[in-house]
């Protein structure tokens, strides 16, 4: 029994050109469509996962503070107002929240920074409770500071590296000519932190004369917590602004959302235009086999026979594609992460495109479903071919 | 195999008219004929004569405008109205190997996935433990993995007999199958259909321009202007 998939693929092997051509066509096609899936995955996820990294869910900062003033602070920002210290203490009484951090954020200018001076950004924390809430920051020297008064400091990955500081050297805050020690250095994060140094809470307030004041306060939420509900009950709080993480996430993706919308256009137009060119092959072969068709018909071949080799012809040019535009998505997934870069507001650190399993299964799935709609009408067309018109017929 | 002696074709007032514009053509004009099993018969005639249209309609690639045909008992057109598609690729399936002028060999399968490809579309038990003898029988064995392409013309109509003969079929209506061929290779093929239908059984039909190919068949009908004009051998009962 020679089966018809052998068949179907040997048909293609007679116009390799043709059929190279087309399999490249789908292949692109399909590149565009994974590598944006990929993106849009991968975007998604490396953007919860920064947000995740913050350790809180949500920021409550003074009144007046202004919204782009909070989403810098996710950047490495601060707040330019301040809300009394013991805020603290009320937001701790509700009963939806686990935890909180106090923070002060100070920025001098330092005239020796970079080539002609530049903002250093010091983050008071506390002691207490920060390390608990960031766990996942490991340290690649040193530890926390523990003395809630000591005048030291913790450095990111990248502050260190900008200040070219280890732990036990000392570091000079410009402006106030105050020196801190360097206790611990923080290995890389991917996030906001690698930047930060951070000194604890009340060494700042001291350092910056801002006593019993705060720039904002970090809010570890229990997890069956009513979060809008919560979020009503600290708009009640005096003078304070609430920043949930959900809501700067969602002003991202917005933003992002008019450059994923111009992208998928691209991809449905080069999906339509592999289907154009999906059709126009086929449909080209089957002219060209005419009278070979109607010998099928005459050895006893059905219109379905006739239209399933032609559709399994389809189908072989179509899965072939696929599997090369997989491929090629997954070894430029790097070169698509530069250009994405390029080309998007605001792009959070880590993979930007991920191609997993269940992304390439639906790749093949949109690239088998354009095989199944644009075999349908030449496999329709061959089908019908009634044998005597086709033997009789002139086409070579 | 049916019995020889039996009819397998009973033809009868067969018409087949086509329209050019206004002007009606009789390409099979009024004829009946009867074949039976085992019998090798030819057409003649001048080109034009309606040799082919008349093969066509008794292997159910046309159908006739009137008239009535049976194979091997079965009426498959009754005063023009011949059975549905599905039962005709049936009939086709089981009564006939076609032997067409060009051989269709499809240039990337090799002799045996040529030879065996109406196999891809329906199955025939036994039918596959054939294909061997049949190679054997049309010389072409010791090709049988070679391509289209790798052998020469003559061959190539080998193989495309015995793809005709693969499905085990009761007729083989061959058109003009050595049109494309020259004198000592046409005569090689005349001699392979003369050993099937004498060896085998088969009961052959063959269209053909040449005449040394068609004195070798038991029957000569010569078609002119769509009727038989010089029948030989016609059994009684029919014009």
């Amino acid at each position: 029994m020679i089966k018809i998939l052998k068949v179907a693929y040997k048909n293609l092997l007679r116009k390799k050109t043709r059929s190279g051509l087309t399999i490249i066509g789908i292949g692109l096609a399909a590149w565009v469509l994974v590598s944006l899936l990929g993106f849009n995955k991968g975007y998604e996820s490396s953007l919860n996962r920064d947000i995740d990294n913050l350790g809180f869910q949500m920021i409550v900062t003074a009144k007046g503070c202004p919204y782009e003033a909070a989403t810098l602070m996710l950047k490495g920002g601060t707040g330019l107002r301040y809300m009394p210290g013991n805020i603290t203490e009320q937001i701790t009484k509700e009963p939806e929240v686990e935890a909180v951090t106090p923070m002060l954020m100070q920025a001098v200018f330092d005239p020796n920074k970079g080539e002609s001076g530049g903002y250093s950004a010091y983050l008071g924390v506390d002691p207490a409770t920060f390390p608990g809430m960031k766990s996942f920051l490991e340290f690649m020297q040193g530890a926390w500071f523990t003395d809630p008064e000591a005048m030291e400091a913790v450095l990111g990955y990248e502050a260190a590296e900008l200040e070219q500081r280890e732990v036990g050297d000392l570091l000079l805050i410009a402006e106030k000519n105050v020196e801190v020690k360097v206790v611990g250095i923080l290995k890389r994060t991917g996030t906001q932190d690698d930047g930060t140094i951070f000194l604890p809470l009340r060494s700042v307030q001291k350092i910056f004369g801002v006593k019993n004041e705060l720039t904002g306060v970090g809010i570890k939420v229990k997890k069956d917590a009513d979060m809008p509900r919560f979020e009503e009950k600290m708009y009640k709080l005096p003078d304070v602004q609430v920043v949930s993480l959900s809501q700067v996430k969602q002003t991202i993706m917005t933003l992002v959302s008019t450059a994923k919308v111009m992208v998928f256009s691209i991809a449905l137009i080069a999906i339509l235009i592999s289907v154009v060119g999906v059709i126009n092959t086929i449909l080209m072969s089957v002219m060209e086999r005419f009278q070979e068709i109607g010998i099928l018909k005459s050895m006893g071949a059905t219109a379905w026979d006739v239209f399933t080799l032609i559709w399994v012809e389809t189908l072989i040019l179509c899965i072939s594609g696929g599997m090369i535009g997989t491929a090629l998505a997954l070894a430029t997934a790097k070169l698509t992460e530069v250009l994405v870069r390029q080309l998007l507001p605001y792009a959070p650190s880590g993979g930007l495109v991920q191609i997993d399993l269940s992304l390439v299964i639906l790749t093949f799935g949109v690239v088998i479903l354009i095989g199944l709609l644009s075999g349908v009408y030449p496999s329709w067309k061959a089908g019908s071919v009634r044998p005597l018109e086709a033997i009789r017929s002139q086409v070579e | 195999m049916t019995e020889n002696g039996q009819r397998v074709i009973e033809a009868n007032h067969l018409v087949k008219i086509y329209r050019r514009g206004s002007e009606e053509i009789a390409a099979v004009n009024d004829i009946s004929l009867s074949v039976e099993a085992g019998e090798f018969v030819s057409f003649v005639g001048p080109s034009g004569s309606g040799k082919t249209t008349l093969i066509n309609i008794l292997g159910c690639l046309d159908n006739p405008t009137s008239g009535k045909l049976v194979l091997s008992g079965r009426t498959v057109v009754e005063n023009g109205d011949a059975l549905s598609e599905a039962k005709l690729t049936k009939i086709r399936r089981e009564i006939f190997g076609y032997i067409f002028q060009k051989f269709y060999l499809i240039p990337t399968l090799t002799v045996i996935e040529n030879v065996m490809l109406p196999f891809t579309f329906y199955e025939k038990p036994g039918a596959e433990k054939d294909v061997e003898r049949i190679l054997r029988l049309m010389q072409i064995v010791h090709r049988k993995d070679h391509l289209p392409g790798q052998i020469s013309g003559g061959e190539m109509q080998r193989v495309a007999i015995a793809r005709a003969l693969v499905n085990r079929p009761k007729i083989v209506l061959a058109d003009e199958p050595t049109g494309n061929l020259d004198t000592r290779r046409s005569q090689e093929i005349g001699i392979l259909l003369q050993n099937l239908n004498q060896k085998e059984g088969l009961t052959i039909i063959l269209v053909t321009h040449n005449p040394v190919l068609a004195k070798m068949a038991d029957r000569i009908i010569e078609l002119r202007d769509g009727r038989i004009y010089n029948p030989v051998h016609v059994p009684p009962e029919n014009p």
